[in-house]
Parts: structure tokens; C-alpha cells; sequence
């Protein structure tokens, strides 16, 4: 029985919200990954693009709640979405007109490309702010819990109670989908392969007949995409706020560095590395051995490797091991 | 003197807009632009020998600036007495187990080859050091922090007096550099962007969190001042005569002798903060004229000629037996330290410490800004990116409130959205920069004062 509740207790507090936080991670680590690989810069707009997706779709969900429309259990924002997306591509379009591609053309280096990144992130932010503010704002509807802890806990007559949010669920399910359908597109598809190939040998792509603003244009499509439904995961499940989105640039640029920029499949699992060791090291392990060993065995202190503090400094810290050791990441990157 | 004509040229500009800033809103609003503008120079000073000499991205100002910061508590607070007595001696023993993990892992690499065993041995080390550590630490950290936490709770500094910190501040931030420099400097130039940028992170989070040392969140207000204080001046006659001097023309209109009086009063109390903050620009003026007159120097240099040649071709220096990597390191530190002075100096002016306060749109981000804008490679470019984009960064609030209200006069003042604008206007600023940046980099890549290499 106490085994039961040890391992209850990790599913509760570790895997189920590092699955969730790992999946949100593993969303914008592509989008980084992509962008890198293909357009060739790092893009420290990152966070700022994910919130501002966010935001139209916190936009058009207050829109339809206004108008009465809702998807019952399920939050409105998930109808929101699809515009959303619209909307997030259109803006990143926008910008790739009138700033990126002037670069992209001189083939400036990519440092210079990142710089204006930057520029990039500064008028985000801005557009973000004006428009929405810079509050906490929670635009999640419908049911919360799956699964209540009290309720597990009534039907197991365990010690422990499961919470299980209808928010990580959903960020799991669409995640896994998502991520599906994009490795299939980038695969089997022809568009996916010529963007393999774009990626791989930029001369010998545009010799072999492939168009480069087509690959261009599908890039930033499926950027809009990834970076909206992202953002709008963190933020149902979390809360929308746009300096939390700026400050998850950086998690998620270990994630994908961490993975092997370039690679989407290693920033996917980047993601959940990233998520996965933040938790388990900052995670107090007293009540686990609580239950684990004897009781004459239980430990005194909390048995936290790290304070809680030092969240945001675990994932740095293992990012910044990975360039030492394996600057290439995990898996060998630069090819999609 | 004709070839530098554009240089006097915008630093003029620069100065008329400060100087009409003294005659429009005030003469404080003024001086605390123009320190705060000089202390943006000396970190862009910093940055710029970085990038513009030597082609290195530093991401993490924000950490050099903090760690400087850090320096300017620890040597100017007064030792905690109570607080040595109940933890110092474990604090003391932990830092003599980090001594000796360093030497001894030093010695496992210099006196055995490159084997499994060694790197598992140096892992064992390091993790089992870490343990002790910790649990050699935790009974002094937990009784420092509970002695008096309301006001202390943290070990002090040296009580020194704080223009110390400038030099300590440099150190520190210097001895960092050259760990991250010896660590990241091989990496890539986006990579090391991003992994300075990471461990910049990680200071902060270490400063903000190691309450013994820093009082982390809690801050450290109060530091002492290297300029004479504003109540103790506003007491002092000959103060009050010098007020009353500079002023008689606009005293003596007033006939009423008790309005007089309350006026001389406005005047002392508006006069006292202004010449501690002249006292300030003083002070920061002397190191940005010495700084510049040292980059200066080393940019014409044979050093400055070599370090070019690194940042234009590396291979090429390299085959010139010039010692790219050792360079680069030398570099990056002392461009850091010059970081740290900036972020000792802005403690210093601000008279409290607040771990909080660092992030990197402000310290690392917006000083990026500042050396492209102003010219990368060119110290007067770079000091002048200082001085324009922190006087935007200010002043950018009252600007679009009044286009703000401009555009918007047609509309009534109930209106939903002129409201919603005029309430969002400090975010206007971000907006500003952003646009500026990606025009200059646009229009005008080399900055606003490109760099000038002059062939003799």
C-alpha cells in the first residue's frame, strides 16, 4: 500500500506536471529548431511571438464568450485557435516582408539576423503590452479537473490523491498530434522533404529546383502554428502573462539546444529533458521516503537536491554542460 | 579637428537635449538622465570593446552589472557582528572546501592522463564536495539568516567606503568573465549569445537567492554615499548663501519677506538634491573621461590594430601567430570588468541594492541597443548610443503621451480607446527602441558614429 502511494505521489507531483510542462517546452523548441535550421538564425523573439499569438487567441475567446459561444467541458480558447494561428502567421509574414527577408537576401551573417531578432522581440513586446497589458490574465473555461485528488482518493482509499487537469491532458494529446502530423509533413511530404533539404545544403536545394520562398512561406506557417498553440497550452494551463513568455525563452532555448539545434526530434525530447530535470531536482523527495523505507529510516530534512529557487538555474546549468561536452546537443543537429 | 566634426556635432545635439530637458521639466529630471546616461556609457564602453574590437557577443551584461553591484554591498555595508559570530565559521569552512576541491581537482588534471577513471573521479569530487558543502553550510546559513532578518539576517561587507567597490566591482565581474570565457568562448557565435545570456541567469538567480550573502529580495537599502547627503546640506549656511547667491535675481522680486523665505526654503531643498546629483556626475564623468581615454588608446594601438585583425579574420591572425584564443579571453574579462564598474557605479547612485531588479530587457538587451545605435567599434559611437537610447528610453513616456494626444484630439477624453492608449504609454518606450533598432540596423548598420579606421 505505501509503495502504491509512493509512486501515486511521484505521478502527482513529478511526471504528470513535467509531461505537461515538457510538452509546452517541446512546442516551442521546434519552433526555435526550425527557424534555426531553416532560415538559419536564433530567434531571441521566441517567447515574445508565442505571446502574442496567445494573446489573439485570448482576444477571440473573450470575443465568442461575448457572443455566448462555448465548447461546454472544454475551454472556448480551443476554438479561438484556428484564427489565432491565422492571425500569429499573418503577423510573422509581416515581419519576414519587412525585416527578415532584406537580410536573408545579403546573406548577412547569422549573428546580424539575430541582432534584429531582437529588434524584432522589442516591438513584440511592445504590440503585446499596448494592446493587452501586462496583468496575469487566466482565460480558461469549462471543466479543470479530470480527476479531483479527493475523489481518487474516496475511490482508492489510498493515501494519496491524483489530480489530474483537464489542461495537462489536453496539452499532452495535442502536443503528441501536433508533433505527429508535423514529423509525418516533414518526412513524406514533398514541401517537408524540399525543407529537409533546404536545411541540409541551401546551394544544392535551390540547384535542384526547389523554391526557396515557398520553403520560407511553409516555415513560418508551421512557426505560426507551433508558437500559437504553444503559447495557448502554457497559458491555459498556467496563466497568460508577458514577461512569464519572454522569461520562457530561455528554458526553451536549452531545450532545444539540448536536443541538437536544428533537429526537431531532439528538440521535442529536449523539451521533456529540460522539464523532466528542473522537476525531479527541485522536487523534496521527504514524503516519497516517508512511505519508501522503514520508519525508522525517515529522513529529517526535506531531501531536496536543489531549492525550488533554482528552477530556471537547473535547466541552464544543463544546457550550458551540453555545450561543453556536446555542443551538437544530444542528437547531431543542423539537419532537420 | 574638421574630421570629427560629426562627432561634436551629435554629442552637442546630445547635450542641447539634455540642457532643454533642465529648462521644460527640471534641472533634477535633468542630472538624473545625464548620470544615469553616463553610466550607460561606461557599461556600452564595455560591450563595445566586446563586440566592436573583438567580435565577441556577451549576452550577460546583466550578471557583470549585478555582480558589480554585489561588490559595492559588500565592501561598503558594515560587518554584521552578531551574524559572523553565529555563522561565520561554517561559511568560512565551506569556503575552505571549495579551496580545496579546486586545488585537488586542479592537481588530478594536471598529474594524471586523460582517462575514465580520472573523469569519473573528478565527477565523484566535485558531486561528493558539493554534499559537503551543503551540509557544512546549512547550520550558518540558517543562523545568520534568523539573526535579526527584518533588518540584517546577512553577513555585511567590510565597511569600507564605497568608491572602493568601482575597482572591487571590476574584479568581480572580471574574475567571472574569465570563468565563462574559459568555459563558452569556443562556441559559436549564436551559441555563446545564448549561453552568456543562460549563466547571466544563473548569477542573478544565485544573487537572489543566497540570502546570507546578498539579503537577496529582501535588498540592501541604505548604502553609504560617496556625496554629501541632501538634509545635511539643506542645514548648512553656506549652502544656503550659495542658493540665495544664484538665485538673488529671482528672490529679490519677491517683496513679501516670509514668502521670501519660503522660497529661499523651495529653492535650498531643490538645489541640495541637484548638486548631490552634480556631486554624482562628477564623479562618473572622471571615469568615463579616463575610460575613454584608455580605449582610445588601446583601439589605435598596436593591440587594437591586432585584435581588429582577429575579429576580421580569424584564420588569418591565427596563421600570424597571434594567439586568438588567449586574446579573446583577455578581452572578454576586461570588457566585462568595465561592465562591473558600471554596475558598482549604479549601486552607488541609487544607494540600494535590489537583486530583483535585473533582467536582461534592461541590462543586457537595452545595452545592446545602445552600441548598435551608437556606432559598434567606435568609442564615441558607443558612448554616444549610451547617451541617446537612454535618454529615449526616458524620455520616450512623455513623447508619445503628447503624439498620443495629438493623433487622438478629434476624440472626446471618455473615449475607450485614447484611454487604453494614454494607460499603455510606458510601454510605448519598447516600441521605440525596437522600431530604432531595426532602422539602424536597416538603414544605417554601422551605427550612428560608424567605426573609423584610419590608415597612416
Amino acid at each position: 500500500m505505501d509503495f502504491l502511494n509512493a509512486i501515486i505521489l511521484l505521478l502527482n507531483y513529478i511526471f504528470i506536471p513535467a509531461l505537461t510542462y515538457g510538452s509546452q517546452l517541446a512546442l516551442g523548441a521546434i519552433f526555435v529548431t526550425l527557424i534555426y535550421g531553416i532560415l538559419r538564425f536564433a530567434n531571441f523573439a521566441t517567447g515574445d511571438m508565442m505571446s502574442f499569438g496567445t494573446m489573439i487567441a485570448i482576444l477571440f475567446t473573450w470575443y465568442f464568450q461575448s457572443l455566448g459561444i462555448s465548447l461546454g467541458v472544454l475551454p472556448t480558447a480551443l476554438l479561438a485557435i484556428p484564427f489565432a494561428v491565422i492571425c500569429m502567421i499573418l503577423y510573422m509574414l509581416v515581419i519576414d516582408k519587412f525585416v527578415f527577408k532584406y537580410y536573408r537576401f545579403n546573406k548577412s551573417p547569422p549573428v546580424m539576423l539575430a541582432m534584429v531578432s531582437i529588434g524584432v522581440m522589442f516591438v513584440t513586446q511592445a504590440v503585446v503590452r499596448i494592446i493587452i497589458g501586462p496583468d496575469d490574465r487566466r482565460f480558461f473555461d469549462g471543466e479543470r479537473f479530470l480527476i479531483k485528488a479527493g475523489e481518487f482518493k474516496e475511490m482508492t482509499g489510498l493515501n494519496e490523491g491524483l489530480a489530474l487537469k483537464s489542461t495537462q491532458v489536453m496539452t499532452i494529446f495535442i502536443t503528441v498530434v501536433l508533433v505527429s502530423i508535423l514529423f509525418w509533413f516533414l518526412n513524406k511530404t514533398k514541401t517537408g522533404k524540399s525543407m529537409k533539404a533546404y536545411s541540409d545544403n541551401e546551394d544544392l536545394a535551390l540547384l535542384s529546383g526547389i523554391d526557396p520562398k515557398r520553403i520560407v512561406l511553409f516555415t513560418w506557417i508551421i512557426a505560426g502554428i507551433l508558437a500559437t498553440i504553444g503559447g495557448v497550452l502554457y497559458g491555459l494551463d498556467k496563466s497568460f502573462k508577458p514577461f512569464t513568455y519572454f522569461n520562457n525563452m530561455l528554458p526553451i532555448f536549452a531545450a532545444a539546444i539540448v536536443g541538437g539545434i536544428g533537429n526537431p526530434f531532439g528538440a521535442f525530447l529536449g523539451g521533456y529533458v529540460i522539464a523532466f530535470s528542473e522537476i525531479f531536482l527541485t522536487y523534496a523527495y521527504k514524503k516519497f521516503f516517508m512511505y519508501v523505507l522503514p520508519a525508522s529510516m525517515e529522513p529529517e530534512s526535506l531531501v531536496q537536491l536543489l531549492s525550488t529557487d533554482y528552477k530556471f538555474a537547473v535547466s541552464f546549468s544543463i544546457l550550458v554542460l551540453v555545450l561543453l561536452y556536446r555542443p551538437s546537443g544530444i542528437f547531431k543537429g543542423k539537419v532537420l | 579637428m574638421i574630421r570629427n566634426l560629426n562627432v561634436i556635432y551629435a554629442y552637442a545635439i546630445m547635450m542641447g537635449l539634455i540642457i532643454l530637458v533642465g529648462f521644460f521639466q527640471s534641472w533634477n529630471v535633468a542630472l538624473s538622465i545625464f548620470n544615469l546616461c553616463l553610466i550607460s556609457a561606461v557599461m556600452t564602453i564595455g560591450a563595445n570593446m566586446q563586440w566592436g574590437y573583438a567580435g565577441l557577443i556577451n549576452f550577460g551584461i546583466m550578471g557583470y552589472t549585478a555582480l558589480g553591484g554585489l561588490a559595492a554591498v559588500l565592501i561598503s555595508v558594515d560587518p554584521v557582528q552578531e551574524a559572523w559570530r553565529a555563522g561565520g565559521f561554517d561559511i568560512l569552512m565551506c569556503l575552505w572546501l571549495i579551496i580545496v576541491m579546486i586545488l585537488v581537482v586542479r592537481f588530478i588534471l594536471k598529474n594524471y592522463e586523460k582517462s575514465q577513471i580520472r573523469t569519473y573521479s573528478i565527477i565523484g569530487i566535485i558531486v561528493g564536495g558539493i554534499i559537503a558543502i551543503r551540509v557544512t553550510a546549512a547550520p550558518g546559513i540558517e543562523a545568520i539568516e534568523a539573526t535579526n532578518p527584518a533588518s540584517t539576517g546577512f553577513l555585511g561587507g567590510f565597511g569600507l567606503p564605497i568608491i572602493f567597490s568601482w575597482i572591487v566591482g571590476a574584479v568581480f565581474a572580471g574574475g567571472l568573465a574569465f570563468i565563462v570565457g574559459k568555459v563558452a568562448l569556443g562556441l559559436r557565435a549564436d551559441y555563446l549569445a545564448i549561453a552568456t545570456l543562460l549563466i547571466s541567469e544563473i548569477v542573478i538567480a544565485i544573487i537572489k537567492h543566497e540570502d546570507w550573502l546578498t539579503r537577496g529580495v529582501k535588498n540592501v537599502i541604505g548604502l553609504k554615499r560617496p556625496a554629501p547627503y541632501e538634509v545635511d546640506l539643506q542645514g548648512k549656511e553656506l549652502f544656503i548663501n550659495l542658493v540665495e547667491k544664484f538665485n538673488s535675481g529671482k528672490l529679490n522680486l519677491i517683496s513679501d519677506l516670509t514668502e521670501r523665505q519660503q522660497a529661499l526654503n523651495q529653492l535650498v531643498i531643490e538645489g541640495s538634491s541637484v548638486f548631490v546629483k552634480l556631486c554624482y556626475s562628477g564623479l562618473f564623468l572622471i571615469v568615463v573621461i579616463l575610460l575613454l581615454i584608455f580605449t582610445q588608446k588601446a583601439l589605435y594601438s598596436p593591440w587594437g590594430r591586432m585584435m581588429r585583425a582577429i575579429r576580421d579574420n580569424e584564420e588569418a591572425a591565427n596563421a600570424m601567430g597571434k594567439n586568438v584564443v588567449k586574446h579573446h579571453l583577455f578581452i572578454f574579462v576586461l570588457g566585462s570588468a568595465i561592465v562591473g564598474i558600471a554596475g558598482a557605479m549604479l549601486v552607488t547612485q541609487d544607494g540600494l541594492f535590489t537583486p530583483g531588479s535585473y533582467q536582461p530587457m534592461r541590462y543586457t538587451f537595452l545595452i545592446w541597443v545602445m552600441v548598435i545605435v551608437g556606432g559598434s567599434g567606435n568609442n564615441f559611437g558607443a558612448v554616444l548610443g549610451g547617451f541617446a537610447v537612454w535618454f529615449l528610453w526616458i524620455e520616450a513616456a512623455p513623447i508619445s503621451l503628447y503624439l498620443i494626444n495629438l493623433f487622438t484630439s478629434g476624440l472626446d477624453d471618455g473615449n475607450v480607446f485614447k484611454l487604453h492608449l494614454i494607460e499603455s504609454v510606458p510601454y510605448f518606450r519598447f516600441l521605440l527602441m525596437g522600431m530604432g533598432l531595426l532602422l539602424i540596423m536597416r538603414y544605417r548598420p554601422k551605427g550612428i558614429l560608424p567605426e573609423k579606421i584610419e590608415i597612416k
